[in-house]
């Protein structure tokens, strides 16, 4: 395998530019980084009764995907095998963008997560999680006396 | 690049005015990481499109470029309100340029688990042909 470039040098340096930035306006990350750019890709809803997250997880081998929820954290880790061939095949690599390796993410839930009613889907590479939330926590209309 | 996909929350889970910025930013489309590779009988493309059904997927080549537009299509519970949004945008697409040698008619596409593998071949009078160094 050769390659045409050295690969992310340039983001590289964006990256750290983009830290010094966020270091900047002192947004202060939480214990765990800013989270972003990371793999995969998060997007965290919520409804009243459910908490929505949405992993976009492309290629990834369903067999080593892992949906953890404990202590009110919830863990999502698995593999993406790299489609490059090794490096004796007489191959040029051009483009070297895509995530490859293992990963994992872990986010903080809310309180009233319920950790015996987790739900998750795979399809077209998004993985969707679904989270209850706990019945005693829902908005209760209080009658005043 | 960063501030557009803050601002443009078409695709992900939220309410309200999902369809008002749908229209105003229907022209914005994520950029998908690609890998390319080259052996000797052509070109391997592989991107990333989670979201994408083979239905909303389109790869048009015109003349020598090659483009690739997609939608994910998401669907989201009712009444759902954002807290974190990494990808923000529904659509994505990416334009390459080709070189002559590859041959367009022969392009062949598998869409699986969001990833797309796209083989370009190189065309049969473009086959290598090895060229001997003279050792002057």
């Amino acid at each position: 395998m050769y390659r045409s470039l050295f690969p992310r040098d340039v983001f590289a340096e964006m990256d750290r530019l983009q830290r010094d930035v966020q270091q900047a306006f002192d947004l202060s990350p939480s214990i765990r980084g800013f989270a972003r750019n990371g793999f995969p890709a998060l997007n965290v809803g919520g409804t009243s009764k459910t908490i929505e997250i949405y992993a976009f997880a492309a290629g990834v081998d369903p067999a080593t995907l892992e949906v953890n929820l404990e202590r009110g954290l919830l863990t999502i880790a698995g593999e993406r095998k790299s489609p490059l061939p090794d490096a004796q095949a007489k191959v040029a690599v051009h483009i070297n963008e895509r995530f490859e390796g293992r990963f994992r993410r872990v986010l903080t839930l809310p309180d009233d997560a319920d950790p015996e009613a987790v739900d998750a889907k795979l399809r077209d590479g998004v993985l969707h999680i679904t989270v209850q939330r706990r019945a005693s926590a829902q908005p209760r209309r209080i009658t005043i006396q | 690049m960063r501030n557009d996909v803050h601002t443009t929350t078409s695709n992900s889970p939220r309410s309200g005015t999902a369809s008002q910025d749908r229209s105003r930013y229907s022209d914005a489309a994520l950029t998908p990481p690609v890998d390319v590779v080259e052996d000797a009988n052509g070109i391997t493309l592989y991107a990333d499109l989670p979201g994408v059904s083979r239905d909303k997927l389109t790869l048009q080549v015109e003349s020598d470029t090659l483009t690739i537009e997609a939608e994910s299509d998401l669907t989201v519970p009712d009444g759902l309100t954002s807290h974190h949004t990494e990808v923000g945008l529904a659509r994505f697409r990416r334009v390459f340029t080709l070189s002559k040698e590859l041959d367009t008619e022969k392009v062949s596409a598998e869409l699986a688990q969001g990833v797309l593998k796209l083989c370009i071949p190189k065309a049969e009078h473009a086959q290598p042909r090895r060229i001997e160094v003279q050792i002057a």
